[in-house]
C-alpha cells in the first residue's frame, strides 16, 4: 500500500491528485483534502501544495506552471477574478454539464457568476468574501450608512478609518465597488464602460484621504496592516474581510467585545451599496492527466461538510446557500444574513481575460488616493483603459 | 587591457610576415576556444536572439492562439509610452546619484586601504562585508530599518512624523534606495580604485614633493590622471550593474510604487505579471541597446584615455 502511495500517478494506485492553494492557516483545506481521499474509495489522494499567501504571488506561481503546460496542477485554487484569465488561455477545463448541474445546485448566484466565463461553468466556487463595515459599538452610536458620514463621524471622533489604499488588487476592489455603487461600470469586455460614476467613485477616494480620518499610511495600507490597526485600538472604524472577526477573538478579547458590524457603505440613500466579492474557486488543469478524478475531487473540497469547516475555522463565507441558514455556523458567523444579503447584489470585478492589465491600469490610477487628481481622472483612466482590454500597451 | 593598447597601436605597424608555425598555432587557439564558445553561444546568443525574434512578435501565454508577426509595432508602443520614458528617468536618476556618491566614497576608501600601516589585511576584509551580502537580504535589513509601517528605528532616530518608504514620500523613497545601493556596493568600487592607486608610481610623488606640491596638487595631478583608467574601469561596472537595478527597489518598495519603478521592474511586471512575451522582450532589448551604449561610451572614453597617456595623440 504505502508503494501505491508513492507512486500515485501509475496505474495501479490511487491517483495523486495535487491541489495549488494559499496557506490556509486553520488547516481547514488540509481536512477536507484528508476527508475527500478517504471517501473516494482508493481512486484518488489529494495532495495540497502551498502557495504564497498575496494574491498576486499566487498567480505568478500557477499562470508560470500552467503557460508551460505543468501536469502536475490537477486543481487551482483560484481567486475569482482569475477565472476569464485561465479560460481563454486554456488554463483550465470547462465543467463537464453533469458534474456542473451538480456544483450549481444550491450554490449562490453571486459566487457562481465569478465562475463562469461566456456562459460556461470553468469552476467551483469553494468559498465566497465580502466586505463589511466594522466599527467600535463603544465610540459610535450609529453606524455610517454611507462614506460622507462615515468620513463625517470618523472626523467628528477624531479617529482613523483603516482601508486599502495601497497600490494592489485590494484598492482595485474599493473603487469597483464605489462605480458599481454609484450604478456604474469599469469594462464590459473589450468596451470600456467607465463614466460619471468613475468620477464620483474618484471624487469619494480623494476626499477620504485628504480627511483627518485617512490613516497616514493609507498608501501602503493591505487588508493586514488594517486588521493590525483596529486591533491597536486607536481605529474606529474598519472596511474589510470578515477573517478580522476570529482574529480580534483570540488576540484582543477588550476590543472584541464592542466590535460590530454593519452593511458596507454606499454613496448615498438613493443607491445601496454594492460590497466588494471575493474568495477563491476550484479549476481543474488544464493539462492534468487524471481529469476525471481532479473534477470529483474540486467537488468533494466544496462539499457542505468542508465549506462549513473553511468558514467556522477559517472565517472563509460559504457559497453555499443552506449553510447560511446552519445554526452552528450562524454561531461562529452571526453576520452570515449580511453576508448573503451582499453576495446577492456584490460588485463582480471586470470579467475580461486582459484582468492583469486592467488591474494594475486602475491600481496605478488610483493609489496613493490622494494623488488622484478628480478633474481629468476619468478621460486619463479611460485612455489607459482602452488600452489595457488589448493586453499590448505598457502599464 | 594590453588587447586595447594592442589594437589602438596596431595600424601604425607593418603587417608582419605569417609563418607556418603562427598559421598552426592560431589554429590551435581556435580549438581550444570553440567549447568556450559554443557554451556562450548557447548561453548569450541563443537567448539574446530568442527574445529579439520574441520582440517582434504580438506573443502573449495568456492569449496563444493570437501569435503574429508585428514588426516593430512593440518598440513603438514603448517608445511612444510615457511610462517607459519616465521609468528611464528614475532609473537614470538612481544610477547617476549612487554611482557619484560611491565614487568619492570609494576613493576615500581606497586611499585609507592603501595608506593603512597596520591591519591593511582587516581593513579590507571589513571593508568588503556589505559586498559579501546578498542584495535582497541588504536591501530588507534597510527596509526594516527605514520603514516606520514595520516599526524601524530610522524614523523615529530622525523624528520624522511620517514614513520614508511611504510612496507619498518619492524624495524619501529614492534616499532610501540610493543608501542602500551605496552602502552594498562601495566596498567593490573601492576594490577596484585600490588597484589603480597601486598601478601609481611612489617616486613620483616623491618628486612632486620634493618640488614643493601640497597633498591636495599631488592627488589631483598625479594620482588622479595616473588611475584614470581604473576610475573608468569601476564607474563603467558599477554604472552598468546599477542601470539594471531591480531587487533593492523591489523590496524596499515592497509591491508596485509608480514613482519608484526602474526600467528592470517594468519588463518584469510585463513579462512575469503580465506574460506578454513579445511587449516585455521589447522592453528587455531596449534596456540591452541602453546599457550596450553606456558600454561604448565609457570604452571609447577610456580608449582615449590610454591613448593620451601614451602620448599617442
Amino acid at each position: 500500500m504505502w508503494l501505491a502511495a508513492c507512486g500515485g500517478s501509475s496505474s495501479s494506485g490511487p491517483a495523486n491528485i495535487n491541489v495549488w492553494v494559499f496557506n490556509e492557516p486553520s488547516g481547514s483545506f488540509k481536512d477536507a483534502a484528508k476527508r475527500c481521499t478517504d471517501a473516494s474509495g482508493g481512486r484518488y489522494k489529494v495532495t495540497l501544495n502551498a502557495l504564497s499567501n498575496q494574491a498576486d504571488q499566487q498567480r505568478q506561481s500557477l499562470v508560470r506552471r500552467l503557460a508551460a503546460k505543468d501536469s502536475s496542477i490537477d486543481i487551482a485554487g483560484m481567486d475569482v477574478v482569475w477565472t476569464a484569465e485561465f479560460a481563454a488561455a486554456g488554463w483550465i477545463k470547462e465543467w463537464p454539464t453533469n458534474l456542473a448541474n451538480e456544483v450549481k445546485q444550491g450554490t449562490l448566484p453571486g459566487p457562481l457568476a465569478t465562475a463562469t466565463y461566456q456562459g460556461k461553468l470553468y469552476a467551483a466556487p469553494a468559498n465566497s468574501n465580502t466586505q463589511l463595515l466594522w466599527y467600535r459599538k463603544d465610540k459610535v452610536s450609529s453606524p455610517p450608512k454611507t462614506w460622507a458620514e462615515l468620513i463625517d463621524q470618523a472626523t467628528k471622533l477624531k479617529t482613523h478609518i483603516e482601508i486599502q489604499g495601497a497600490q494592489y488588487e485590494g484598492v482595485v476592489v474599493w473603487f469597483n465597488s464605489l462605480v458599481q455603487s454609484a450604478a456604474g461600470t469599469i469594462v464590459k469586455g473589450t468596451q470600456v464602460t467607465l463614466g460619471q460614476p468613475g468620477e464620483q467613485a474618484a471624487a469619494i477616494m480623494s476626499k477620504l484621504a485628504h480627511s483627518p480620518a485617512a490613516d497616514p499610511s493609507l498608501a501602503s495600507q493591505h487588508e493586514d496592516e488594517n486588521r493590525l490597526a483596529f486591533e491597536a485600538g486607536s481605529s474606529y472604524f474598519e472596511i474589510n474581510y470578515p477573517f478580522v472577526y476570529p482574529s480580534a477573538k483570540t488576540d484582543v478579547p477588550k476590543i472584541f467585545k464592542n466590535m460590530a458590524w454593519a452593511p458596507y457603505p454606499g454613496i448615498d440613500a438613493a443607491h445601496p451599496a454594492k460590497a466588494p466579492i471575493g474568495g477563491i474557486n476550484w479549476g481543474v488543469g488544464g493539462y492534468t492527466k487524471h481529469p476525471t478524478e481532479a473534477f470529483q475531487a474540486a467537488a468533494c473540497m466544496r462539499n457542505e461538510e468542508n465549506e462549513k469547516e473553511a468558514a467556522i475555522k477559517g472565517g472563509l463565507p460559504p457559497t453555499l446557500e443552506s449553510l447560511y441558514s446552519d445554526p452552528g455556523l450562524i454561531k461562529a458567523y452571526p453576520f452570515a444574513a449580511l453576508i448573503k444579503k451582499q453576495l446577492a447584489t456584490a460588485a463582480v470585478r471586470p470579467v475580461t481575460p486582459a484582468y492583469a492589465d486592467v488591474s494594475l491600469a486602475i491600481a496605478k490610477a488610483v493609489s496613493p488616493p490622494s494623488s488622484i487628481d478628480v478633474g481629468g481622472f476619468q478621460n486619463a483612466l479611460r485612455g489607459t483603459l482602452k488600452d489595457a482590454v488589448k493586453s499590448q500597451a505598457l502599464i | 587591457m594590453s588587447t586595447v593598447a594592442e589594437t589602438t597601436a596596431a595600424p601604425a605597424r607593418k603587417t608582419p610576415k605569417v609563418t607556418d608555425r603562427t598559421k598552426a598555432e592560431r589554429k590551435l587557439a581556435w580549438w581550444l576556444c570553440a567549447p568556450a564558445v559554443i557554451v556562450m553561444l548557447a548561453v548569450t546568443a541563443y537567448p539574446i536572439l530568442y527574445s529579439f525574434y520574441l520582440s517582434l512578435l504580438r506573443a502573449d501565454l495568456r492569449f496563444p492562439n493570437d501569435r503574429s508577426w508585428v514588426g516593430l509595432s512593440n518598440y513603438g508602443t514603448v517608445l511612444s509610452s510615457s511610462l517607459w520614458w519616465s521609468d528611464v528617468w528614475h532609473t537614470t536618476l538612481i544610477t547617476v546619484v549612487s554611482v557619484a556618491i560611491e565614487l568619492v566614497l570609494g576613493m576615500a576608501l581606497a586611499l585609507v586601504m592603501h595608506r593603512a600601516l597596520f591591519g591593511r589585511g582587516l581593513i579590507r576584509t571589513s571593508a568588503l562585508i556589505p559586498y559579501g551580502i546578498v542584495t535582497v537580504v541588504a536591501a530588507f535589513a534597510w527596509r526594516f530599518a527605514w520603514s516606520a509601517a514595520v516599526g524601524g528605528f530610522v524614523p523615529k532616530a530622525l523624528g520624522m512624523d511620517f514614513d520614508p518608504l511611504d510612496p507619498t514620500h518619492p524624495f524619501w523613497n529614492y534616499v532610501v534606495v540610493i543608501l542602500t545601493e551605496v552602502w552594498k556596493t562601495t566596498p567593490f568600487m573601492a576594490l577596484l580604485l585600490l588597484a589603480g592607486l597601486t598601478l601609481v608610481p611612489e617616486e613620483l610623488h616623491e618628486a612632486a614633493r620634493v618640488d614643493g606640491a601640497s597633498a591636495w596638487q599631488r592627488f589631483w595631478r598625479i594620482t588622479i590622471p595616473l588611475m584614470k583608467p581604473a576610475i573608468l574601469v569601476a564607474l563603467l561596472f558599477r554604472t552598468l550593474d546599477a542601470f539594471r537595478i531591480f531587487d533593492s527597489v523591489f523590496i524596499i518598495s515592497n509591491g508596485p510604487n509608480a514613482k519608484l519603478e526602474t526600467v528592470s521592474i517594468l519588463g518584469y511586471n510585463v513579462l512575469l505579471n503580465r506574460l506578454n512575451l513579445g511587449l516585455g522582450s521589447a522592453v528587455s532589448v531596449l534596456i540591452f541597446v541602453l546599457v550596450a551604449l553606456i558600454a561604448f561610451l565609457f570604452v571609447k572614453g577610456f580608449g582615449t584615455s590610454l591613448a593620451q597617456q601614451r602620448g599617442e595623440t
